[in-house]
């Protein structure tokens, strides 16, 4: 359980430090370096059993029918990781705080830095890779916002968008590769994938497995070509570079190297692009980072290199090159995380990071400058320093690679890169310290704060007690995580730093002594870089790359949703059309060869009928009170076509349903104009013709398919399961309030949502009738005749009985909730047309908005009820009881249900209807006093 | 009856989609319900023709497949709903925009 502990505690400090950060800026320090200690020390107790070779499960079945679970991992790999991460987290910590200007918002800062803290650990920890992915996700998006900490400045900001691409896009693919994965080995748990090496290599996608994760990797610890963002990024204040930007989460991708060497490492393929891309890299990182001015620049590009070298051992693909790329990872964060610390106090202290400013401040900050030499020689390879032995184990690895053969020129390419590892270190140590005196500095430049410069001598203490006894420090650690890495026994090696005279020591001599070389030649080497490459920039290619996604974007945004409604319909129809055409290409002849129907006169008349309406109304559309006349026809006899086809309750639905829609066009006609206008071209009405036609044909082709061939339905189980199982006879209301219960429940709930936002839509508005019809008639102020408003008074009650048997006797014959909704609807709605809103609206409540609130609560509640009684969602029970007079009865919890259908129906039908009913008495053209209506 | 079927079906989508493709709301409203009856219709014969067999359970009896009718019956209530929706809709963009064109403006 501690494990997952872990990972959460950084999460929770997070709240916790954002919230401490509004009492006070030191609190929210404290609070974070808490929280990272908290968490330290919770790891603390399981190091000796992972030490001892255990891997540490932690397993919670999350979504376990998706194959998803929840399951953290601790072992050797994962252990240096976290402790990594946290110990080089409590240091920025406290770097941080004296690094920060009053002005910064701290508990911002802090947060921020905690969430980072809790996905990187979550990377490093979790045994599902679906899960990694999302912490990985996560290590993106608290890096945007570091990056863009200072979002005044539209350096960060740009920076910190370019990371999120690239990054972001990158997990993307490694996402899709993850799931590629997770399919060859069977299993998403890395414990299955580790042992499943042989099947993932032999498996026809494990290239493009391996392509997908690859782009995820590289993108993430700036391999070449995705390597430019980490230079923006150094946009971010100094500790988040020192923490994100070069100690973690650019070690992710090299960690994911690490933890998946087992399962996809030991093919040409692996050791072609791991390898290749991490040369150039390295190369590239080296002899660009000699000519950044800026000193975090020159870090970044040394930090691309560092990445590219650890890269490289892991492509060579043996253990032994392994075992040097995890080592390389730890002397890396240790002396990388120090100078830019070192670099942060430059800055912080002398007002300048511009190395053709910053001279001669030995004098000025000699502790500092002590301190930052340490750790750029242990950069350089020098000897007795960390980065020496596992630089010379990289040495070694490439002289063993070239003479067995393969790659004879790595070695020449790796003693380059060092060389120029060299270069740029001297520059560090001599541009910054010595060369001269400060030019034109902001402020004088003096030693930081004490606790400002612990940091930096616990980081370079390491960095010395590994280079003069690397047995004894880093020893057991890098054996332990080595093979956790390896899933194998350790090959030998030997940590110490004398081996005698070997090739290995003769190129990391003739490295140090180029270094010097290329050092002192450097200012004829600057004006051919300056003249020559160096106006070669990947942010311009990727800029260009940015305007031309996002005009793509625009351009295709135009094309198919530029803002006419006509436009977006077509494209809609056209596109339903073409993949419907393709889909069904070749699905074998038209017509199946299932018995047909026969043809009865009366229903070929009625067919006939409806297409005459409905041609009638497309050709009258101009017309438009004519046009709803046919239209209701057609709906009319769709009604009648499901009485004939044996469904009585849809039938019933069509025929109320047909009225509410009549009554409510006629409302909004009033409110319209009552003619359209000709406003298309001609052409576009044919082309419009054109694709009516088809659509049609095609409906008519794909019906005429599906009903000449023989089907299966799962009916028979509705069927067989409607009087045992839902106590109703009437299957179709079953299947609505029982057997699928929960799609009424979503469909009432989606009608309530359109009611309310009808009411929310009509309120306040305020439309101007017409005074007289399109032809000119004045209305006629007979409103409501006698006759019928008399009639339909008397008919209220009979239709309100008629409402509630059709309710209730739902569940066993046509009826139920919806038909009984409408019909009470409608028989409110015949007292509006008959007797005029003022009369009908005095005695009748026009709120109706609780009564669909009150429906949806009850048939919410009686789902939840089954919940008391320990059964699932919506479960329904019955019974039947024995009333007086009335005899056997039936009694189930569906019925309580279908109440609440009936009474959100009932709402949502009047609540539209008679909000715009009152919409036209608030916009009469004349005033209603004194019209026969107030009489009536 | 099948053909008849297939034939109405289409002319209601072709009639449908013709006036879904018009310029004005009101239209374009009449074109809306056309589609829906038409996909109603379609959902509905997806349960095949039955004549006189409705799935009420009674003894020894064959019934139509309840299942499409269930998804239709709601499917008509959403229809009324989406309806209603939409013609409010355009009687409230005819108020804010003073035009009942479907993009707001008056075309050139």
């Amino acid at each position: 359980m501690t494990i997952p502990l872990i990972v959460l505690i950084p999460f929770l400090g997070a709240a916790l430090v954002a919230w401490a950060g509004h009492h006070g800026r030191l609190r929210s320090a404290f609070a974070a370096a808490g929280t990272t200690l908290g968490a330290l020390l919770l790891l603390i107790p399981s190091i000796g059993e992972v030490m001892q070779g255990a891997t540490l499960l932690w397993q919670f079945d999350w979504l376990a029918a998706a194959g998803l679970t929840l399951s953290f991992r601790l072992d050797g790999l994962g252990l240096l990781f976290s402790l990594m991460i946290l110990v080089i987290g409590l240091l920025v910590i406290l770097y941080a705080r004296y690094y920060l200007s009053p002005n910064d918002p701290m508990g911002r800062f802090y947060a921020y830095l905690l969430l980072f803290q809790g996905s990187m650990l979550g990377v490093v920890l979790s045994e599902n890779i679906i899960q990694l992915v999302i912490f990985w996700e996560l290590t993106s998006i608290s890096s945007f916002m570091l990056i863009s900490y200072w979002h005044h400045r539209d350096d960060a900001r740009e920076g910190a968008r370019m990371a999120l691409a690239i990054t972001g896009a990158g997990g993307l693919a490694m996402l899709a590769g993850f799931i590629l994965l997770g399919e060859i080995a069977g299993s998403y748990e890395l414990s299955v994938i580790l042992q499943s090496g042989d099947t993932i290599l032999n498996h026809p996608w494990y290239v493009p497995t391996l392509v997908l994760i690859l782009l995820g990797v590289f993108t993430k610890s700036a391999q070449f070509p995705f390597h430019f963002w980490l230079p923006h990024a150094m946009a971010a204040p100094t500790p988040v570079s020192a923490y994100l930007h070069s100690a973690t989460m650019v070690k992710a991708g090299v960690f994911l190297l690490a933890r998946l060497f087992p399962a996809l490492s030991g093919s040409f393929e692996w050791t072609l692009l791991v390898g290749g891309a991490g040369l150039l890299t390295l190369l590239l990182g080296a002899y660009t980072a000699l000519f950044k001015h800026d000193l975090k620049g020159l870090l970044a590009y040394s930090t691309i290199s560092h990445l590219g070298l650890i890269t490289l051992l892991f492509g060579i693909g043996t253990p032994l090159a392994a075992v040097a790329g995890v080592f390389h990872i730890m002397n890396h964060a240790t002396f990388k995380a120090s100078l830019f610390m070192a670099a942060g106090i430059i800055d912080h202290e002398a007002g300048s990071r511009d190395m053709r400013k910053l001279n001669g401040l030995w004098k000025y900050m000699p502790y500092t400058a002590v301190l930052a030499m340490v750790a750029a020689a242990a950069m350089a390879g020098v000897p007795l320093l960390n980065g020496f032995l596992s630089k010379e184990m990289f040495f070694a690895k490439t002289v063993n690679i070239s003479t067995e053969g393969m790659i004879p020129w790595l070695p020449m390419f790796a003693t380059l890169a060092g060389a120029f590892a060299v270069a740029y270190s001297l520059r560090f140590i001599h541009d910054v310290f010595f060369n001269g005196e400060p030019i034109d500095l902001p402020k004088t430049p003096h030693e930081p704060p004490r606790w400002m410069k612990v940091p930096v001598e616990v980081l370079v203490v390491i960095c010395l007690a590994v280079g003069i006894a690397p047995a004894w420090t880093f020893g057991p650690l890098l054996a332990t995580a080595a093979a956790a890495t390896l899933q194998t026994d350790l090959p030998e090696y030997s940590l110490s730093i004398w081996h005698g005279v070997n090739p290995a020591l003769i190129m990391s001599m003739v490295a140090l002594a180029a270094g010097g070389l290329i050092y002192a030649l450097r200012r004829p080497l600057f004006r051919w870089h300056d003249l020559t490459i160096g106006r070669i920039d990947a942010r311009t290619f990727y800029q260009w790359l940015e305007q031309a996604l996002f005009r793509g974007a625009e351009w295709l945004n135009d094309v198919l949703q530029r803002a006419t409604l006509q436009r977006m319909v077509l494209v809609l129809v056209l596109a339903s059309g073409t993949l419907a055409f393709f889909g069904l290409w070749g699905f074998g002849p038209l017509g199946g060869e299932v018995q047909l129907t026969p043809l009865d006169p009366i229903s070929l008349l009625a067919g006939v009928i409806l297409c005459i309406a409905a041609l009638g109304t497309v050709l009258l559309h101009r017309q438009r009170l004519l046009a709803l006349l046919l239209l209701s026809v057609v709906g009319l006899i769709v009604a009648l076509s499901f009485v004939k086809f044996s469904a009585p309750d849809l039938a019933l639905t069509q025929l109320s349903v047909e009225v509410v829609t009549i009554v409510l066009l006629l409302l909004a006609l009033y409110f319209l104009p009552a003619r359209t206008p000709v406003e298309s071209s001609a052409g576009r009405r044919g082309r419009d013709l054109l694709v009516a036609t088809a659509a049609g044909l095609g409906a008519s082709a794909l019906t005429w398919a599906v009903l000449t061939r023989p089907y299966e339905s799962i009916a028979g189980f509705f069927l067989e399961n409607s009087v045992p199982g839902g106590g109703g006879t009437n299957v179709v209301n079953v299947i609505l309030v029982d057997f699928r219960g929960f799609d009424t429940l979503g469909e009432i709930t989606v009608l309530a949502i359109a009611a309310i936002g009808i009411f929310a839509l009509l309120e306040g508005l305020r439309l101007t009738a017409p005074e007289t019809d399109s032809s000119g008639r004045r209305w006629s102020w007979d409103l409501h005749p006698v006759v019928m408003a008399s009639f339909s008074r008397l008919l209220l009650p009979l239709a309100l009985l008629v409402a509630i048997f059709v309710l209730l006797r739902g569940h066993n014959l046509p009826g139920g909730g919806f038909i009984a909704g409408l019909i009470t609807a409608i028989a409110l709605i015949t007292q509006y047309l008959a007797n005029g809103i003022a009369w009908t609206g005095s005695r009748m409540s026009a709120r109706l908005n609780p009564m669909i609130g009150i429906g949806l609560l009850i048939a919410t509640a009686t789902g939840l009820a089954s919940w008391v009684f320990g059964y699932p969602f919506l479960t329904s029970t019955f019974t039947y009881l024995h009333w007086p007079l009335v005899g056997k009865f039936e009694v189930a919890s569906a019925m309580l249900f279908d109440l609440g259908v009936y009474l959100v129906v009932v709402g949502v039908t009047l609540v539209i209807l008679l909000q715009l009913g009152h919409l036209h008495d608030v916009n009469r053209p004349h005033s209603t006093a004194g019209s026969p209506e107030e009489d009536a | 009856m099948e053909a008849l079927i297939a034939i109405v079906i289409g002319t209601l989508t072709a009639c449908g989609v013709y006036l879904s493709l018009r310029g004005r709301t009101f239209p374009v409203v009449l074109g809306l319900t056309l589609l829906s009856y038409a996909v109603n219709l379609f959902l509905f014969v997806m349960g095949r023709l039955t004549i006189g067999q409705p799935p009420i359970i009674r003894d020894g009896a064959s019934y139509a497949d309840p299942l499409p009718q269930a998804l239709v019956l709601t499917a008509i209530v959403i229809s009324f709903g989406m309806t209603a929706f939409v013609v409010i809709l355009s009687l409230r963009a005819r108020a804010e925009m003073g035009n009942d064109h479907v993009d707001g403006k008056e075309s050139e």
